[in-house]
């Protein structure tokens, strides 16, 4: 079975999707959304960097990745607005990525695939570390998730309960960090944050509990990967697009079908008002 | 400074020559406070003279800059901040809020929300709660600790007159089930006056205390809140008084 590509492409899809989707529920939660685009963008300059040094791009990326998220916990709260300070450290870590990768002198590298993945290229080395690193945020998650729930409420009642909220920033600093390094292969630096977000906010209509949401935003995630990958292969489209095309598409769809039916209650409630006087 | 044993033997919750700067700014100076077991101390001052940060020290959510914060052992803490905001993005049931961060059993669960004035909403969704129904939620979920000292931190905030009053009867009844000291932060100076044993007047130093009426004609606590107020709560215990008497 892992003698196919199209086997492999979709283990390593479905594993990514099954730790970026609970994981992207926090940064949904916690309004880390340009968080994870710019820890996500730091990536490529991990890429570079990795093949100047000769070392694995999966340890390139999570180092550079666990930089960059650590600066900007540290900068922030020291005069620039968070956003503010993101969109500076994103995109200046993507462009000076990208002069770096230029400076590889005698290295042909297909800059596209990191930019937008290329999950038909794994490897059974590349399922094997995906597997770790997924396996290794969800029992991070798995261990501290009441803990994590309550510092996302707020850091007094944390604080109050004995919970440290650094500590649990800590925590989903590191697995953001991780998620990056697995998710490149995937879908690439540019489109990491829309596995993250997507899912979540498609699940947020349909869910009373925090639980539920990330288990069905990891479902979620998990159609998109595999019916994008079948629609690539059918289409002969690229495959990382196709997969965030198709989780916007499921987006779109949970939208229209909350937003018509809440419109349609509306539409009926003023009606049973003036038939009860 | 660490003390070797706890200073006074009586007190559940002692704090000593306490002291919080941040940056340059002395937000509190040299603060010291005794609660007793089932005392209601009510903190007072105006905005920005530190009442909020005195207790985000209690809870351990600020460290001092120098004195300490001792909690008499095996004493339990229940908290309820001053209001929470819940991003519209978590959905959160009022069981699921309540059990976090550690599950308990459904009997307590229903217990405390029933204790707090609360016991309809076990299923209601956090986002969907009126202002009032929010604060019972969460002292409901300060009371599964069954703590031993509540604080409160402008829990009524934002309240109107009834939902504030109803509130602070739900706080008098839990004083006595729970038999629970209660320290709080306060702006409702009527309930102040009719609620406490004991006042903290703060404004960055403890500028009086006493018993409601010694601080309502104290000159500091006049010069912070105006003759006219005071005297309202002059004449507020008087009345108070002489209700009592004639009944």
């Amino acid at each position: 079975m892992l003698d196919d590509f199209m086997w492999r492409a979709m283990i390593a899809g479905v594993l990514v999707a099954m730790a970026a989707a609970p994981l992207g529920c926090f940064v949904v939660w916690r309004r880390m959304a340009y968080f994870g685009d710019a820890t996500a963008h730091a990536a490529i300059l991990g890429v570079a960097l990795a093949l100047l040094l000769d070392v694995s791009i999966f340890f390139g990326v999570l180092t550079v990745a666990l930089v960059m998220a650590s600066c900007v916990s540290m900068l922030s709260g020291r005069g620039y607005a968070m956003d503010t300070l993101l969109g500076v450290m994103a995109h200046s870590a993507l462009a000076i990525g990208l002069v770096a990768v230029s400076f590889l002198a005698g290295v042909r590298i297909d800059l596209s695939a990191y930019l937008f993945g290329d999950i038909l290229a794994v490897g059974k080395t590349d399922i094997r570390i995906i597997g770790g690193g997924v396996a290794l945020v969800l029992t991070l998650l798995f261990w501290r998730w009441s803990s994590l729930l309550t510092a996302t409420l707020s850091d007094e009642l944390a604080y109050a309960s004995g919970i440290q909220p650094r500590r649990e920033q800590l925590v989903l600093t590191l697995a953001l960090a991780v998620v990056v390094a697995v998710a490149l292969k995937v879908v690439g630096v540019l489109l990491i944050a829309a596995l993250l977000i997507i899912p979540a906010a498609t699940a947020r209509p349909f869910c009373r509990t925090p639980e539920a949401m990330a288990i069905l935003a990891a479902g979620i995630a998990m159609l998109a990967v595999t019916a994008g990958l079948r629609t690539a292969y059918v289409m002969d489209t690229p495959t990382g697009p196709t997969i965030v095309t198709l989780a916007a598409v499921l987006f779109t769809l949970a939208t229209v079908v909350t937003q018509g039916w809440r419109l349609l209650r509306q539409r009926l409630q003023p009606a049973s008002c003036h038939s009860g006087k | 400074m660490r003390l070797a044993q706890f200073p006074d033997s009586d007190a559940i919750l002692n704090v000593c020559h306490l002291n919080v700067r941040f940056g340059g700014q002395h937000i509190l100076e040299n603060i010291s406070l005794d609660l007793y077991r089932e005392q209601v101390v009510t903190l007072i001052g105006p905005n920005g003279s530190g009442k909020s940060t005195l207790v985000k020290t209690l809870i351990g959510a600020v460290r001092p800059t120098s004195g300490q914060v001792t909690i008499a052992p095996q004493q339990r803490i229940g908290y309820v901040p001053q209001r929470l905001h819940l991003d519209p993005t978590l959905p959160m049931t009022v069981k699921r809020f309540i059990n976090l961060p550690r599950r308990n059993p459904n009997r307590d669960v229903q217990k405390a929300l029933e204790d707090a004035g609360a016991g309809a909403l076990i299923d209601a969704a956090m986002s969907e709660l009126s202002g009032g129904q929010f604060q019972r939620v969460l002292l409901a979920r300060a009371l599964l600790t069954r703590p031993d000292i509540l604080i409160l931190d402008e829990a009524t905030q934002g309240l109107d007159h009834r939902g504030t009053a109803e509130f602070y009867q739900h706080i008098e009844t839990v004083r006595r089930t729970y038999g629970c000291a209660v320290l709080m932060v306060s702006h409702d100076l009527h309930v102040v006056m009719r609620t406490a044993d004991h006042v903290l007047c703060l404004n960055r130093v403890i500028c009086c205390e006493g018993k409601p009426e010694q601080v309502a004609s104290s000159p500091d606590y006049q010069a912070l809140f105006g003759d006219q107020t005071a005297q309202t709560l002059a004449l507020y215990r008087h009345h108070h008084q002489e209700a009592a008497n004639a009944g």
